[in-house]
């Protein structure tokens, strides 16, 4: 087991090496060193352009499997994934907000969106905490789902108020997800909780298990389900929400990944999280090269991510017995 | 006498607030005995037992565990002291067996910190114990009812299995919600050699159970629960009576000898 992780983080390195290369300059294919070390314009679009953009794919990738499988750990559900409590169309709806009335300049969408999404997260919880029924699950589940139905109400809205030929294009490419014009900016702005995030939920996946247990078992084997919860819930969410900002919509990710893990590792998620974040890291980086070396234009990245996501998982779901 | 390990005091609870389920409860559990609660369905048996876990807090009274008042204890000190083995549980992912089982371990270790190879010695061991080793890795939601009830078991043992700081069975309590519900004759059979095993370790065993033989077989004190208000505490002798089951179940209910074994005979 650990043996096949640590081929997962050759692998990981092996994407990262090989991406940071591949693109369409000068010719589609790959830099050579050669090249990076003669050409000027090669370094400058490899250092300011590539690098943030690879490793922004890597730690969106990461940051949205292991937040999914954090999910669907905590809720015993396997349908969950990371945006559901009003998260992503939180941010959905903060970014055609900031378009159609803010001006839609990148920062002020990037904060616009970041602010919406952890707003959908905080009225969730609010929510969840006046609903009269059932366990916290299910009020939790209930709250989401109410808070993203408002937010999808209010980006309905937005669209139709949107100019159709200047503002409703740019909604429209944010919601398809992407990383085109991610900047050492942008990168470094969600770096420091991003990370924070990872690390706690690296650190807890063991205790991930406990969590996942009927809500009275996990308090009798000396759990304090309430504070541990909320922790992870926390360290799931927030980098999610700041990675939204910056990427749009990016489906499925949050969802299959950690399937895939279960699948080819074990349910232990000492060993099925570590797995998804990696496989979500290679995955990301590589729907992204294909993003922006396939065509000369850009693919959203969130069509690619939806598009091989949902094969590998059928072909997964139906080939290993 | 020996100082009690679980006291109830003046204990009352319910679910609804115009609704008592339990009313001026009061027992002491020595160490080192099985006590076995029977009682009608919707008597608050289970209730009784998460109230004991700690999960549920009473309306009023205090209850006690070695002495210290239940809610003062820390989590992880309670979890060493204190298993449980629920009547059913939830699972919704493919955990194996041993991955299950080892999750008992969990107040033994420090935050953050991952189960040893000696927890897994430990978690075998407990499996051993309830007769299921071969199961080892095999996928929960695979398992029979009944394995998976001796699985729910062999983690509270792993869970109340002796660590350093805390060397003794006799401060261990272990509850048990309806432990022989899905055990065939075999296995009900083995379950009650291993309770006993437990109790001349010197644990500490509550049960709620609802087949007289198995009581009769087991337990040394009994908890009658009779719509919850002051329950009546005894030894099995003095409580499990011909008139009090008659009384509870509302039937007529003989007790007999058969080859010097107490028998229950209803009709």
């Amino acid at each position: 087991m650990k043996r096949s992780l640590l081929f997962l983080v050759f692998a990981l390195l092996l994407v990262f090496l090989s991406s940071a290369l591949i693109g369409r300059y000068p010719t589609p294919g790959f830099l050579s060193f050669e090249r990076i070390t003669t050409d000027e314009l090669a370094q400058r679009l490899l250092f300011n352009l590539r690098l943030p953009r690879l490793l922004a794919a890597l730690l969106l990738g990461m940051t949205l499997s292991a937040a999914g499988m954090v999910f669907q750990l905590l809720f015993s559900n396997p349908l969950v994934e990371p945006g559901f409590l009003g998260v992503s169309q939180g941010a959905a709806f903060g970014a055609a907000f900031s378009i159609v009335f803010l001006g839609g300049s990148a920062f002020v969408t990037q904060t616009s969106a970041s602010f919406f999404a952890l707003a959908g997260l905080g009225i969730s919880y609010l929510l969840a905490h006046r609903l009269r029924y059932g366990g916290w699950v299910l009020r939790l589940v209930l709250a989401g789902i109410a808070v993203s139905a408002f937010f999808s109400a209010g980006l309905g809205l937005l669209k139709y108020l949107a100019d159709p030929l200047t503002q409703l294009p740019e909604i429209t490419f944010w919601l398809l997800g992407g990383l085109a014009s991610l900047t050492w900016t942008k990168l470094l702005s969600v770096l420091p909780l991003a990370l924070a995030g990872l690390v706690v939920m690296y650190l807890f996946r063991w205790r991930l298990n406990l969590l996942a247990l009927d809500e009275q078992t996990s308090f009798s084997l000396g759990v304090a389900p309430g504070r541990e919860r909320w922790l992870l819930i926390l360290a799931a969410v927030l980098p999610t929400a700041v990675l939204i900002s910056i990427s749009g919509m990016v489906g499925w990710v949050g969802l299959i990944m950690p399937h895939i893990a279960r699948r080819l590792f074990r349910t232990d998620a000492r060993f099925s999280l570590p797995a998804s974040m990696l496989l979500g890291g290679i995955f990301t980086m590589l729907c992204d090269d294909l993003a922006r070396t396939l065509l000369a234009g850009e693919i959203p990245l969130g069509i690619l991510t939806s598009l091989f996501g949902a094969i590998i998982f059928l072909v997964l779901m139906t080939f290993r017995s | 006498m020996t100082d009690p390990i679980l006291s109830f005091r003046n204990i009352s609870f319910g679910y609804r607030t115009s609704h008592p389920i339990l009313k001026d409860v009061n027992f002491d559990l020595r160490p080192g005995r099985i006590t076995a609660i029977l009682g009608p369905n919707g008597a608050g048996k289970t209730t009784l037992l998460s109230l004991t876990l700690g999960w549920l807090s009473a309306w009023a009274g205090e209850i006690y565990l070695m002495g210290k008042p239940l809610h003062a204890i820390p989590p992880r000190e309670r979890g060493c002291r204190m298993a449980l083995v629920p009547q059913a549980e939830h699972t919704p992912f493919e955990y194996t067996v041993l991955e299950y089982v080892l999750m008992g371990r969990a107040p033994h270790l420090p935050p953050l910190a991952m189960p040893s190879a000696a927890d897994v010695k430990i978690a075998q061991t407990a499996l051993e114990q309830v007769g299921i080793a071969a199961l080892i890795h095999r996928p929960v939601p695979h398992l029979s009812g009944g394995e998976r009830q001796l699985m729910l078991l062999a983690r509270a043992l792993a869970q109340l299995s002796p660590s350093s700081h805390l060397p003794l069975f006799t401060s261990h309590l272990l509850l048990l919600d309806e432990p022989t519900a899905h055990l065939d004759l075999h296995n009900k059979f083995r379950l009650i050699q291993i309770v006993r095993q437990l109790r001349d370790a010197g644990v500490t065993l509550l049960m709620t159970n609802h087949e007289p033989d198995v009581v009769l077989a087991v337990a040394d004190d009994v908890l009658l629960m009779e719509g919850g208000v002051s329950p009546q505490f005894g030894t099995l002798d003095e409580v499990f009576t011909a008139a009090a089951l008659s009384r509870i179940y509302k039937l007529s209910i003989r007790l007999v000898q058969v080859d010097g074994h107490k028998q229950v005979l209803w009709t």
